[in-house]
């Protein structure tokens, strides 16, 4: 009856040490994140004192600055657009490539879904000094013939690129679910005298609007988040950026003239959309991960 | 026959475009990656001279490559062997006791996951502000007095650069580990509780044996994401420095592009590429259990 007592008391303690570890972690998260949202609205002159203080006003003027001086306002949309763009183009050229390649036999089937499964190792950041020279040596090219080159600092040819580049887990994600379904659909439809096209855009598509959703929002988050490719194909100093290239610029420019709320401003606005999508879909992104298997 | 033809235009049209695109924009650099390492290259203009190995033959006795190297390894085994324990540990947790707000402490973990790296680096150079940074003043009110530690500096620049590291990854493997785990099944534990295994015993010899394959996919895939995540924190967080202190595999690559050696940076990625692969098949290689099922 004692040791039984003893194990409760045992539990007790290991509960409330779960709880406290927990709150720890979610703390060590969470504060950082509010703290950035609160930085945002003080004033230059409260960045000296404490940093834990609260602020005493809301000031707007970080925003504005950061929008209008700080130039984020045309990076936002040149990031709306890129991520839009680079979705459509993904989209239009993964589905019914993968549609094909998990559900008709033909000469080469296994040979490109093999290659698009190598696809999966290439990553982006070793082929980014590739990739930007040939845009490089292209506009040289274009240069001799036009006068001028397009290739480079071009928002159009950064959205065909984040496609590219993600298509073979896109294609990966899209075959997987295809597969499972049966051959029973088209067979009906081609009988009510469906073409193949009219069969896939009207038949399959709507079906694989799960997994499409999936595609759609882990592409959101990589596209909009992603720097390295952008900083490389965008270098003009004066050109257009992308969000997180203009928040980087922004953060080093800080360090010499010390202007920290517009700074954080600037941080605000590159999380925001995403943590405002985040929590409309956080369980559909949850599942969709645990489905979808690895990405990082 | 003319529906056979109509069908393999239709595959034509529907596959081509994605080939095309993969062709130009991933397998023909990568190609060029391998290819240009053998190649010095002009920094403006597009000849080229063959130079056989020499790119690599000087990475050897390039001190900050051989720095950067062993900074990536530090990131690594470090970052992955905190991470791993702690998503493990978590997600044993979340999964096993009936803990209030379940739900809620999942969607908080897996937040860094969705924040660009960028913003994350913001986040931490605020963390980490010498004067009036959030970290050097918790410590500040702890201790009594005022500390100034320059967590960028480079004693403890990868230090912070592990943190800031983990703080990212945690919540994503422990969401994924929770999955795998909730599929274990309850009465391989109430059996265990009835032979008085504690807590601590269970973890060890039934959740970690029996999501074992799931662990040994994710270490390998975590291992070779965390050379690119090195990169992309390193880049924004201190681009390399003080001094090449905190360098890391790519981010000297990427350094070396800008200084326009195309061919020296691609022999880099080449070495990098191929060391990714080998230590995965390594990593492969010695997690190998015999699969348990349940």
């Amino acid at each position: 009856m004692k040791e039984k007592r003893a194990g409760k008391a045992g539990d007790r303690i290991y509960k409330i040490f779960i709880y406290v570890v927990l709150i720890a972690l979610a703390v060590c998260i969470l504060v950082p994140v509010a703290w950035v949202f609160m930085a945002s609205i003080k004033q230059n002159s409260e960045f000296y004192g404490n940093p834990w203080s609260l602020p005493l006003g809301f000031h707007w003027q970080n925003f504005v600055d950061a929008w209008n001086t700080a130039r984020m306002g045309d990076y936002m949309l040149n990031s709306v657009i890129v991520t839009v763009l680079a979705l459509a183009i993904l989209l239009v050229v993964a589905l019914p490539a993968a549609y094909c390649l998990s559900r008709f036999h033909f000469r080469g089937r296994k040979f490109l879904n093999t290659a698009f499964m190598a696809g999966l190792f290439i990553n982006v950041n070793y082929i980014v000094v590739p990739i930007f020279l040939m845009l490089r040596d292209g506009d040289t090219v274009l240069k001799n013939i036009f006068g001028s080159g397009f290739l480079l600092n071009n928002i159009v040819v950064l959205a065909i690129v984040y496609a590219a580049t993600a298509l073979p887990f896109t294609i990966y994600l899209l075959s997987g679910y295809f597969a499972t379904l049966a051959h029973d659909y088209e067979e009906a439809a081609y009988i009510d005298g469906a073409g193949y096209g009219k069969t896939m855009i009207q038949i399959i598509f709507p079906m694989a609007q799960p997994s499409i959703v999936t595609i759609i929002l882990f592409n959101f988050l990589s596209f909009w988040n992603e720097y390295i490719i952008s900083m490389t194909l965008m270098s003009s100093a004066n050109g257009a950026k992308t969000l997180p290239v203009g928040l980087l610029n922004l953060m080093q420019a800080q360090q010499s003239a010390a202007q920290y709320g517009i700074m954080y401003a600037g941080l605000v606005m590159v999380m925001l959309p995403t943590l405002i999508l985040y929590i409309c879909v956080q369980k559909k992104l949850i599942q969709g991960m645990t489905v979808g298997g690895l990405k990082g | 026959m003319k529906r056979n033809k109509g069908r393999s235009r239709f595959i034509a049209l529907c596959v081509a475009p994605a080939v095309i695109l993969f062709v130009i924009f991933m397998i023909i650099p990568t190609i060029n990656v391998f290819r240009m390492s053998l190649f010095e290259r002009g920094a403006y203009s597009p000849t080229e001279t063959f130079v056989g190995f020499a790119n690599f033959k000087a990475l050897i006795n390039d001190s900050l490559f051989i720095r950067s190297i062993q900074n990536t390894i530090l990131l690594i085994v470090v970052v992955t062997m905190v991470t791993f324990a702690f998503a493990l540990v978590f997600a044993g947790i979340l999964t096993r006791e009936n803990v209030k707000g379940k739900n809620l402490f999942r969607v908080i973990f897996y937040i860094p996951n969705i924040l660009s790296v960028v913003v994350i680096s913001g986040i931490f150079s605020a963390i980490y502000k010498p004067e009036n940074g959030m970290l050097n003043s918790l410590l500040s009110m702890i201790t009594g007095q005022t500390v100034t530690v320059l967590w960028k500096d480079e004693p403890l620049v990868m230090v912070s650069i592990i943190i800031a590291m983990v703080w990212q990854a945690i919540g994503y493997y422990m969401v994924m580990y929770m999955a795998s785990m909730a599929s274990v099944p309850q009465s391989l534990y109430e059996s265990a509780s009835l032979d008085g295994a504690g807590r601590v015993k269970q973890f060890f010899q039934i959740t970690i044996p029996l999501i074992w394959t799931n662990i040994r996919t994710t270490l390998t895939f975590f291992i070779i994401s965390t050379i690119n995540m090195a990169f992309l924190f390193v880049k924004a967080m201190t681009s390399g420095g003080p001094n090449g202190a905190s360098e890391v595999a790519l981010s000297y690559m990427y350094g070396q592009k800008d200084a326009g050696l195309y061919g020296y940076s691609m022999a880099i990625g080449v070495v990098v590429f191929l060391f990714s692969f080998a230590l995965s098949a390594l990593v492969n290689r010695a997690t190998k259990r015999k699969p348990l099922e349940f």
